[in-house]
């Protein structure tokens, strides 16, 4: 398989023709006199500081309330991320919950607030999994990401489907849309990726213009890994002396992966529509944790993950939107436990997913609204999501959890002169039902409807200088999962949901110049102060080893401070530098019960301080960047006591790119085939760090990339 | 703002480097009072959640009224990954520890005075141990498994001569067999099928010592787990029940009969019999009310009836989230009740008086479950 790509890969080498993929930004500010390639890479840097994407129909370049984090471009090539998690890690707020290695899990926990309270979208729609309420990150190649954004509270947006008001932090992958320039119809890339852990990373994207409204986006992936890695546990006496220094081969962490997807894009005079069909498939060994005695596991997992989604977004009259999308998912899993020194597990579970959603906006007041009006901007929505989840298992006991849920979401936005402020409120109303078991579990869960607020405010003291006050207030509550309701012997159905309430304020300082070295400066600080009540939390149970029952008990209080810098110079000979800083505090203090030692603790794995630096040196088609992570010192628990103390860990990525045009007769419309090449070093310092207690994670890495566009 | 930004994150840096790590050191409190007698200490196996690696050993020093915590490290600082994970059993037996540590797949053999480790045997999903003469017999998990679609494994008692650390001997009982005891040429294991739900094991198997093989199995009930002898040629054999609809209860089997003699409505969690006393602690979970119901009985072995539900008088069970463990000191009657709180946290250890009344109360390591005690 690998051998044939490669052969595919040098053959289309010797091929090379023709025009380029369209990588510039339609609406550049910069574009002008300056060379093609300084250009994109400006633009994309910027993109950083600009707004969203102008949408069909929207009226105005508009900041938004709440300012978002977002990777995209130069920015995101430059982190040398294989997968999402990877680059989530670069967003300031966030804690990377990393079992280490190619195939192992990766979640992200925003604001500290817990993962099941970040809601991960895909390409404008929520990936859900209503079995255990997270999404493995590391499953998700960026491969052909085109932007991560992630929103404290929720996007900043009313004309969007209800569930995106559900969750507490919410991080949006969006994938590459076809962009065909001067004439261009159709775009070839072909990558491969090859690196240590025996990665072999091949890759291709297709789009092809089927009509001048019509775009087809076609890719496919498929990555291999054997998973290996030197990993080296050392400890010393009181005097230095060593006591003990133990290297071993980290095994069972193979993966391979199988990523398809298909998409059409339509555009419509007032209006767009996008059909994408996803499928995931990978079998993958779980490393596991490496303890005394034991340095291999032998657990395995499978995964099947389809989708097909679809939105249609069209201008019905002047001053109102309206937008639909749909989606249905078929999820499959398969946990392997063949390690006959432990208990043999052979579990499969498989989801189903249906949802419909319809939103509505209406421009009141706004240059274009209804009422016409200069200076100030009315918009009302209302949105209404249905979803259905199934969960089938072959376990013993196992009920069969079905759940409805509606959702419905009205919000305003008022934009006037100085002054921006959104409000919604969510309604959700869920409906369980399950097959009644042999044993004494009572009935479907059920729960009262859940009305919950938002509030956003930002304020602008000075029209002409792009200096934002903001702040908001936000509840919102997760639903407990069918594991947490229905897992044999282990789900409680008393549960309630597990509220969040968010109070942020924070401050936005943006500058650009078009000429001289200082081309951007952007600096953002947030100071926040959440809760989160009635956690969900797994507590022993009754009279037996390793029994657990889920219950309501935790309370935790989060005190944080976000901070990211960021800064563009225009170095002279056609050098640009871009430099990106991030820096979080967080308090997150367990105040579940005051008679335990746990009390007032920072909760497990949150370091109180972490940040992280990129930066970006370019010159014509040569790239080089850098990147840093630090997660400060944590416990991996809440009792922190020496026995629980974890070490500060930080890494140095650097990676060395370069694009090269071709040149060539035959491309008449001045954009040519382009390759690409990089290189890679991750941990550069071969740090010998855990994430997660007893799971070591690779120390030196690196990898390399070709990539050709046609 | 960069600078100042800059400054704090340098800073931050700098004061948050990686550092060598050093062995864990012990710590030491002064609890209780002093008390020289024929039972110099006691230690206390913390068994530690799965996957943690976090089993470790406490010391108490009658001599000096001292706790020390986490003394595996300082005994033994040149063994990698320290005790290992889910610390099973704890016994002295010879001037010797023994340590079986679940999940490691090991009997950590130490000097019972030092805890300086001797050696380890390798014995995989090692459960409890005990001994007689010249070996320690250990129960397992890790049979054979049925080749058929259910996966059932039977489980087996392995044993090994207690001065060579050799195993010289494997006997294939029940399905998960848990706890066994060695009663006048006789092993006694409760098998609990606990991988098996909801077909639990309901037997204990009977070993004949000197040929080392199973000669019979008596019916008991679900889901067996503790297994002692009295001084009156006794068993009590603990069921844990099914969590539903059979509750967990307490049989007593005559030894000389080898039939079931008796059952008590003691739910057990841990038990300990000192004379002619029986101490049991438990939880059961309560599925109407989504409640623990926990209990502190103690048994008379003459008479088989309950003395009490609730030796501990001064209202301290309160502070008693999750009993595990329970020991009762040979001489002085001290009874010793671990509190293993939600699995993930340090426990507690709390020591009561024969009258009931709390006398000390010290911080554990992570779930503390079994208590040996040294003599002279």
């Amino acid at each position: 398989m690998r051998r044939l790509l490669l052969y595919i890969l040098l053959l289309l080498c010797a091929a090379v023709e023709a025009a380029d993929a369209a990588y510039g930004d339609q609406k550049s500010e910069f574009r002008s006199q300056r060379s093609e390639v300084r250009d994109q890479q400006l633009d994309s840097i910027l993109r950083e500081f600009s707004i969203d994407e102008v949408e069909v129909t929207a009226r105005r370049r508009e900041e938004p309330v709440i300012p978002v984090q977002k990777l995209d471009g130069a920015r995101l090539e430059g982190l040398s991320a294989q997968s999402v998690a990877d680059a989530a890690r670069y967003f300031s707020g966030v804690q990377l919950k990393d079992y280490g290695g190619v195939g192992g899990m990766k979640t992200i926990d925003v604001r500290s607030m817990g993962t099941h309270h970040v809601g991960v979208f895909y390409d404008g729609i929520e990936i859900g999994n209503a079995q255990n309420g997270t999404v493995d990150l590391g499953k998700f190649s960026m491969d052909n990401i085109e932007e991560l954004a992630l929103y404290n509270g929720q996007k900043s947006e009313i004309f969007q489907p209800a569930k995106d008001y559900g969750s507490a932090g919410t991080l949006y992958i969006k994938t590459r849309r076809p962009k065909f320039t001067d004439g261009k119809n159709y775009n070839l890339s072909v990558s491969m990726k090859a690196g240590t852990f025996g990665l072999a990373n091949p890759s291709v994207l297709y789009e092809q213009k089927l009509a001048e409204n019509i775009h087809l986006s076609a890719s496919a992936e498929y990555t291999y890994a054997h998973g290996r890695y030197h990993f080296r546990y050392r400890r010393v006496l009181p005097n230095g002396d060593v006591a003990w220094d133990t290297t071993a081969v980290r095994q069972n962490g193979d993966v391979q992966a199988l990523r398809a997807e298909v998409g059409l894009f339509g555009y419509l005079p007032e209006g767009k529509w996008h059909v994408k069909g996803y499928y995931y498939q990978s079998e993958k060994g779980i490393p596991g944790a490496i303890v005394n005695n034991v340095w291999k596991n032998s657990q395995r997992q499978w995964d099947r993950n389809a989708f097909v989604q679809g939105n249609y977004t069209q201008r019905v009259t002047k001053g109102y939107d309206v937008q639909v999308n749909a989606k249905y998912t078929n999820d499959y899993m398969r946990y392997l436990n063949p390690d006959t020194t432990l208990m043999y597990i052979d579990n499969c579970f498989t989801q189903q997913e249906v949802y419909v959603s319809m939103a509505h906006r209406l421009a009141v007041v706004g240059v274009k609204g209804l009422v016409t009006h200069k200076d100030v901007n009315w918009d009302v929505s209302l949105s209404a999501d249905y979803q259905w989840n199934y969960l089938q298992a072959n376990l013993a006991n196992f009920v069969y959890p079905e759940r409805s849920t509606v959702l419905a979401a009205a919000a305003t936005q008022l934009y006037w002169k100085y002054l921006k402020m959104q409000a919604s409120v969510l309604g959700t109303f869920i409906f369980d039902k399950i097959r009644q078991p042999t044993i004494a579990m009572p009935t479907a869960y059920k729960q009262r409807p859940q009305f919950t607020p938002a509030v956003f405010l930002s304020y602008q003291p000075i029209l002409s200088e792009e200096l934002f006050l903001r702040a908001y207030y936000k509840r919102i509550f997760r639903m407990p999962t069918f594991n947490d309701l229905y897992y044999t012997d282990v789900g409680n159905i008393t549960l309630l949901p597990e509220y969040t309430t968010q109070y942020d304020g924070g401050v936005q300082y943006d500058k650009r110049w078009q000429e001289g070295a200082c081309r951007a400066v952007s600096v953002k600080a947030d100071g926040y102060f959440n809760q989160v009540k009635n956690k969900i939390v797994a507590i022993p149970k009754g009279n037996g080893q390793y029994r657990w029952q889920m219950m309501n008990l935790g309370y935790v209080e989060i005190r944080g401070v976000d901070v990211n810098a960021s800064t563009t110079l225009d170095l002279t000979h056609e050098v640009l530098l871009s430099i990106g800083a991030t820096y979080t505090y967080q308090k997150a203090q367990d105040f579940t019960d005051p008679n335990e030692i746990t009390y007032g603790g920072q909760i497990a794995y949150i370091p109180w301080h972490s940040c992280s630096a990129m930066a970006n040196l370019s010159w014509k088609g040569l790239s080089v960047n850098y990147a840093f992570i630090y997660v400060g010192e944590r416990y991996h628990n809440s009792a922190n006591i020496p026995a629980n103390y974890e070490q500060p860990w930080y890494t140095h990525d650097m990676s060395v790119s370069y694009e090269l045009k071709i040149k060539n007769a035959k491309c008449k419309m001045s954009e040519c085939q382009r390759m690409y090449f990089a290189v890679e070093i991750n941990n550069m310092f071969n740090q010998q760090y855990e994430v997660i207690l007893n799971y070591p994670m690779p120390g030196i890495n690196g990898k390399g990339i070709v990539r050709i566009m046609i | 703002m960069k600078k100042i930004l800059y400054i704090a994150m340098m800073s931050a840096v700098m004061a948050g480097c990686r550092k060598d790590v050093v062995v864990f050191p012990a710590e030491e409190e002064q609890k209780g009072e002093k008390q020289i007698s024929e039972v110099t200490g006691f230690y206390l196996l913390n068994e530690g959640n799965m996957g943690s690696n976090k089993a470790t050993l406490d010391y108490y020093d009658y001599a000096t009224a001292t706790y020390s915590r986490n003394i595996y490290a300082e005994a033994n600082p040149d063994v990698p990954k320290e005790l290992g994970d889910v610390g099973n059993d704890l016994k002295i037996y010879g001037g010797r520890l023994y340590a079986v540590i679940n999940c490691s797949n090991k009997i950590e053999v130490m000097d019972a005075k030092t805890a300086k480790r001797i050696g380890q045997v390798d014995i995989p999903n090692c459960r409890y141990i005990t001994f007689d003469g010249k070996y320690a017999y250990v129960t397992s998990y890790a049979g054979p498994v049925s080749l058929d679609a259910s996966h059932a494994q039977i489980g087996y008692v392995a044993r090994f001569d207690t001065a060579t650390l050799a195993i010289d001997g494997q006997c294939l009982v029940g399905y998960q067999p848990d706890e066994l005891a060695a009663v006048d040429g006789k092993l006694y294991v409760a098998n609990s099928g606990g991988y098996m739900v909801p077909d639990y094991d309901h037997t204990v198997s009977v070993i004949d010592i000197a040929s080392f093989t199973e000669t019979k199995r008596i019916d008991v009930a679900k889901n067996l787990w503790r297994v002692r002898a009295d001084g009156h040629g006794q068993l009590w054999v603990s069921s844990r029940g099914d969590y539903f609809d059979t509750a967990a209860k307490l049989y007593c089997i005559d030894t000389k009969t080898d039939a079931v003699v008796d059952s008590l409505d003691v739910a057990v969690s841990a038990l300990d019999i000192t004379g002619d006393s029986l101490y049991a602690c438990a939880t059961a979970w309560d599925y109407i009310n989504y409640e623990e119901v926990v209990s502190y009985a103690i048994v008379d072995v003459r008479t088989r009836k309950v003395v009490t539900t609730n030796f501990i008088t001064d209202g301290t069970e309160t502070q008693i989230q999750k009993p595990y463990g329970i020991k009762v000191h040979p001489l002085t009657r001290d009874v010793f009740v671990t509190d293993a709180k939600n699995y993930v946290t340090p426990g507690m250890l709390h020591c009561y008086g024969q009258d009931g009344l709390l006398k000390w109360s010290v911080r554990t390591g992570d779930i503390p479950g079994e208590i040996s005690f040294v003599y002279k």
